[in-house]
């Protein structure tokens, strides 16, 4: 086979080969990371955090504004501590209300942030104090029973 | 007793000897490189020869292996109602497992072993001898354009290989049973990450690469250089380029899992 030849079909390989990386990064997956820019971090305390894990979303609306980015045990208060990185373009009041919700009936948990009416705004390294907890099924359950079970007891005889 | 332990002592110093000189050869190989790039066309035939021929058969399996895992996924996650987790599912395991790990068992026995047989036949018939003897160095001649040859296409060929799986995902998912479109594309995308799962498995094919394209131009320069010999070193070539490529695969993956 004559070199021009050759070096057609290696062209032809090589560029089929870059195609089919830039299909895999553009069309399959998402960059994460890039869609956060000049990133400050939060912190919130929780009592339970369920099942939230690094490099979780946190959103705000709905709208993607940060991610997880460590999650430790606070010996001193007793509860989770949760630190995540939000995009330097989004700034929250102080009164800002954190909790731990579920996309979709089994899906992923992200940490929601429910903006208050304050007017000064969080600084970065702060730390939100009104978080709710991640909804734990067993404690729902377990209330749900015993309010049932409050309901059909018997009126006290008189 | 004396037996067994002079048995087990010859087995691990001839280990260690065939490790080190495995080592000696990949530095020999790095070092001749530069005066192999001098001619370029040596190792664009090689790409030839081991990337572009073996297209076919990593394009038709990747087909194939997507079309698989689309049936298989969606018998599983139909159960849990959540079929249009499908995309997800190809395309995680295409691009973290099987892409690299099959392909690079494809390469092992389409191109390894052919550049094994080359260069043991080049040993046998004293091709190599006679380069050395025309001052021509065989490493820098032979050894290293296949080399590389092989470390450029397994990349190339486990993304060909990722991608033709996912677009037969597709092709069972969406177009025979009828998962929506838009659902296949978007959970894929939300649950593939960049980083994580494309470049660790670019990395992982990579590495499968550079271990499948040594130990291949190694046997061939190594063999006992008789009818069988050859024939023994294709042999171990194979074997051993998918027992390195299991291996590895399963350090990379440890490394890389990020589960908690």
């Amino acid at each position: 086979m004559s070199r021009t030849t050759l070096d057609l079909w290696v062209g032809v390989f090589v560029a089929m080969g870059i195609a089919a990386l830039l299909f895999l990064a553009l069309k399959v997956a998402s960059i994460s990371g890039s869609d956060i820019r000049s990133p400050y971090t939060l912190s919130a305390r929780f009592d339970n955090i369920g099942g939230l894990k690094v490099r979780a979303p946190v959103k705000s609306a709905g709208v993607l504004v940060g991610r997880v980015t460590e999650i430790r045990y606070d010996n001193e208060h007793f509860q989770a501590e949760v630190v995540f990185s939000v995009d330097g373009r989004y700034k929250f009041p102080t009164d800002t209300f954190a909790n731990i919700l579920t996309s979709g009936l089994l899906g992923e948990q992200y940490l929601g942030l429910d903006p208050g009416g304050e007017e000064k705004t969080l600084a970065p390294g702060d730390v939100i104090k009104k978080t709710q907890s991640a909804v734990v099924l067993e404690k729902l359950i377990s209330q749900f029973m015993f309010n049932k079970a409050a309901e059909g007891e018997p009126a006290p005889a008189k | 007793m004396g037996d067994v332990f002079r048995k087990l002592g010859s087995l691990a110093i001839s280990g260690v000897w065939q490790l080190g000189f495995i080592a000696r050869f990949f530095v020999l190989i790095l070092r001749y490189s530069g005066q192999s790039f001098m001619r370029l066309h040596l190792t664009i035939r090689e790409l030839y020869f081991s990337g572009v021929l073996s297209l076919l058969i990593i394009l038709v399996s990747g087909l194939f292996v997507g079309l698989v895992l689309g049936l298989q996924g969606y018998e599983i996650l139909q159960r849990y109602g959540s079929s249009e987790a499908m995309g997800t599912m190809v395309a995680l395991s295409l691009l973290r497992e099987l892409g690299p790990v099959v392909a690079g068992l494809l390469f092992a026995s389409r191109a390894g072993s052919a550049v094994t047989a080359e260069i043991g036949l080049m040993k046998v018939t004293e091709q190599l001898k006679a380069m050395d003897m025309m001052a021509v160095n065989p490493i820098a001649r032979v050894v290293a354009p296949r080399f590389w040859g092989g470390v450029v296409s397994m990349p190339l060929l486990a993304a060909l290989f990722s991608t033709m799986g996912i677009f037969g995902g597709w092709l069972i998912g969406v177009v025979f049973i009828g998962v929506d479109d838009g659902a296949f594309w978007s959970q894929m995308r939300a649950a593939v990450d960049f980083r994580y799962d494309v470049l660790n498995g670019v990395f992982k094919s990579a590495v499968f690469g550079v271990a499948v394209a040594l130990i291949a131009v190694f046997e061939g320069y190594d063999c006992v250089p008789t009818a069988e010999g050859v024939s023994r070193a294709i042999t171990r070539t194979v074997v051993s380029s998918a027992l390195a490529i299991l291996a590895l695969d399963f350090v990379m993956t440890s490394f890389m899992f990020r589960g908690l």
